[in-house]
């Protein structure tokens, strides 16, 4: 009889978690890699397209919305509560801004589409805490209720104004964006010679100074502010804690019905501003439709960050520099030499794997990563469909290859009763 | 409980749905400035001959889609992908019947089998992901709704002709066609064909979830996963096997349309069936009757809501409305009545044990 030595079981519980610190650090290794290598590829193929300020602008742009809907599910999940009605209350709150900003201008715009969104969220909150219904049902009602209830008010509130119609807005304004002259045009000069990572840190630097839309700002301060305050604040411990073990929050006075309220309204709230930024800045009015799936994507990249904020925002920024590089012209070419990118990624994840002794994945990444450039040599374009497609088959591919190594809220799903703690 | 009571019980929950989703689309209405009794005259006219047919050919494809939703249902397994797994089977089942290798009905037939097993492949995807690495099917089949969509874009303009600004596939062969059942005679429209197909799945949906082992083994995990793993159920197999009945039901959803009225998959083929079909599942509370007629009710609806803008100077959008809150409102009040049926139970068996401290044991139960 053997018995494998103790050792070897309990070897990943001893290793103590990496401080703050050192994973600070190899987080800003893996983006300096990620760099080096997006540029080299940028070289290699000449397809400059793939760091252009242009391109990172619009990835921004793309990202954002994507971003908010995160975080409205980070909100929500993080008590328990899913909410695939995201993409629903991201058409209110794309509605309200159209609406509020046409009338009322773009502050109370925003403010509308937070508050149509958070009309939404409250539904969610009312059927899933207060009375129990499945989350993904109620989720799905609100879509169809959301879809129906925007474009019946579009054409009530839309015809006959000038430059609007029965789907669509007119043309509204535009929020305030801000350019630091003399820098922008200075880093556009170094990103047009073209330089091995050089001019890639400075169309990244640029597409930060020029016509940064302020709204952006205030969406990139409130994911920030989401990790702050559910992380370093009372009111966050106490909120995440409804979605790890509620019964325990609740013998400990937390009154979880109010938090899950509070956090499913909020995820609604956010959703709606992710839908205005849609309306106000990714485009000039609403029109129906405008949504188009960005809230599923958006619990999507939520997930993909393992219900953080900067994870989620990372997997916003890397659906929306897809979504950001297929608008571009000549995205053909760019998305092209994308697949000479994923054929390195594969190789060193390949080589990883083989270093830690993981024979069979490191067999299959190889496998795909060869035939990744062998498609990048046999081919000079790639179809337009297909990276529209992108950001779906990279959630399905990331969730199944990283899905045992998530953390997920250990009463996500579940119904809970007051007074279940006994 | 007596009868009438269960009875009782049983018709509250949609009945309380109906007079609140009433209620909103009102409310909605009197926001928007519009004439409330107008719409309701205009609602619940008496539709003629023709409107009649309608509501019976889109129940018959909403009632298949409200099938596909609902095995999975059964299992507390949500595949909301029925919308992309309809598309891509009934284009695959498009192209295989327009070049007509099989003679006449054959043709058809085989057809329908290429559907069933491209749907039943496409949602099989995601019960791999499950079963295999634990992706949740939800987000897993919301993914391939959006990837279905773009591949048979693209696919459709490698294959497809032009015809005048839309694409499509090579028409089916005129002895393929399934005609239509002249229901009510002397009105030139036709119930389809394949109204006799969903009435034959409903009843064999019902046969398999309450006379075969599969389908106890399904309701058995759906009800209680750790007590059917207990009793010897592989839940890994009964996903991918759920998943991919669902998905070969889905295949069906789009085949009354292609063979009855179509002909053809073009770009302009009806969309949203499958996320009707969701809404359809959860007012029937995936009984197969109790699916055909949220069927009958989302279609009557649908139908009468086309006149709307014409007679009543309303958007025809209001009835989507309409829908999404009779869902809501059905599911929460099911949950409701659920709750109350609970009590009232354990109320009649603390009344029984003839104590006062009954209730209190029992109250961990109700939650």
């Amino acid at each position: 009889m053997t018995v494998a030595p103790p050792s070897e079981t309990l070897a990943p519980a001893a290793i103590a978690p990496p401080p703050r610190a050192a994973r600070r650090g190899r987080i800003w290794l893996w983006l300096l890699s990620a760099l080096v290598l997006v540029s080299l590829v940028r070289v290699l193929t000449g397809a400059h397209e793939l760091t252009s300020s242009g391109t990172l602008r619009q990835a921004l742009i793309a990202a954002i919305p994507i971003a908010m809907a995160g975080l409205g599910g980070l909100w929500s999940e993080r008590t328990g509560i899913i909410n695939i009605g995201l993409e629903g209350m991201m058409i209110l709150g794309a509605l309200g801004a159209g609406y509020f900003t046409y009338y009322y201008g773009i502050w109370i715009g925003l403010l509308g589409a937070l508050l149509f969104g958070a009309i939404g969220g409250l539904i969610h909150a009312l059927a899933t805490v207060t009375f129990g219904v499945d989350h993904i049902v109620s989720g799905v009602a609100i879509t169809i209720m959301a879809t129906g209830v925007a474009a019946f008010l579009a054409e009530a509130y839309f015809s006959g104004l000038p430059g609007g119609g029965p789907t669509q807005s007119p043309t509204l304004d535009t929020p305030p964006t801000i350019t630091v002259p003399g820098v922008s045009d200075w880093l556009l000069e170094v990103q047009s010679r073209h330089w091995f990572l050089v001019s890639d840190v400075a169309s990244a630097m640029r597409a930060l100074v020029w016509e940064m839309s302020v709204v952006t700002l205030l969406a990139v301060a409130l994911v920030i502010g989401s990790g702050w305050l559910l992380w370093r604040t009372r009111f966050g411990l106490r909120l995440r804690s409804c979605g790890e073990s509620p019964s325990a929050a609740e013998t400990l006075g937390v009154n979880v019905y109010l938090y899950k309220f509070v956090a499913v309204t909020a995820s609604g709230g956010f959703a709606g501003l992710g839908g205005a930024y849609l309306v106000l800045v990714a485009s000039s009015g609403y029109q129906n439709g405008i949504v188009g799936g960005r809230g599923y994507i958006g619990l999507a990249a939520n997930i993909f960050g393992n219900w953080r904020p900067g994870g989620l925002f990372m997997g916003s920024t890397l659906f929306g520099y897809t979504e950001g590089l297929h608008l571009r012209p000549g995205s053909g070419l760019s998305i092209h030499a994308l697949l000479l990118l994923v054929a390195i990624c594969l190789l060193v994840l390949a080589a990883l794997q083989v270093r830690r002794a993981q024979m069979v994945p490191g067999a299959v990444s190889f496998v795909a990563s060869v035939g990744f450039f062998a498609w990048f040599m046999l081919s000079d374009e790639i179809p337009a469909d297909f990276t529209g497609m992108t950001p779906f088959v990279t959630t399905i591919l990331v969730l199944a290859l990283a899905s045992q190594r998530l953390r997920v809220p250990a009463t996500i799903g579940m119904s809970y009763r007051r007074g279940q703690a006994g | 409980m007596t009868a009438v009571r269960r009875l009782a019980t049983v018709l509250a929950a949609p009945l309380l749905a109906f007079v609140v989703a009433g209620v909103v689309t009102s409310l909605i209405l009197l926001m928007a400035g519009d004439s409330v009794s107008r719409f309701w005259d205009a609602l619940f006219r008496m539709p003629d001959a023709r409107n009649f047919v309608n509501i019976i050919n889109n129940s018959v494809v909403l009632y298949l889609s409200g099938l596909a939703a609902a095995i999975c249902f059964r299992m507390k397994l949500f595949n909301i992908g029925v919308e992309g797994q309809y598309r891509v089977a009934v284009f695959a089942a498009a192209v295989f019947a327009g070049q007509a290798w099989l003679p006449g009905y054959l043709n058809t037939a085989v057809a329908v089998l290429v559907a069933m097993l491209v749907g039943a492949l496409w949602a099989g995807i995601a019960g791999l992901l499950r079963a295999t690495r634990g992706v949740s099917e939800v987000i897993s089949t919301i993914m391939l709704n959006s990837i279905a969509g773009t591949l048979v874009a693209y696919l459709l303009r490698q294959v497809g002709e032009r015809r005048g600004e839309t694409m499509t596939t090579t028409p089916l062969p005129r002895d393929s066609w399934v005609g239509g059942i002249p229901l009510i005679p002397g009105e030139a429209s036709k119930v389809y064909g394949f109204a006799v197909l969903a009435v034959l799945a409903g009843v064999a949906y019902w046969l398999i979830l309450n006379r075969t082992r599969f389908g106890f083994e399904l309701r058995a995990t759906g009800a209680s996963q750790p007590a059917a793993l207990a009793s010897g159920v592989d839940v890994k197999r009964m996903v991918v096997m759920a998943m991919l009945l669902s998905g070969a039901v889905a295949g069906l959803v789009g085949m009354p349309l292609l063979f009855g009225t179509d002909h053809a998959y073009a770009s302009t083929f009806q969309s949203g069936i499958g996320f009707t079909g969701i809404a359809v599942a959860l007012l029937g509370r995936n009984h197969p009757i109790g699916i055909a007629l949220g069927a009958i009710v989302f279609s009557f609806l649908i139908e009468q809501s086309n006149v709307l803008d014409i007679v009543a100077q309303v958007s025809p959008d209001v009835v989507v409305v309409t829908q999404g809150v009779i869902v809501m409102s059905v599911v929460i009040a099911y949950e409701v009545v659920r709750r109350y049926r609970n009590t009232a139970e354990q109320r009649g068996v603390a009344r029984s044990m003839g104590g006062p401290s009954g209730k209190q044991e029992t109250e961990g139960v109700v939650a």
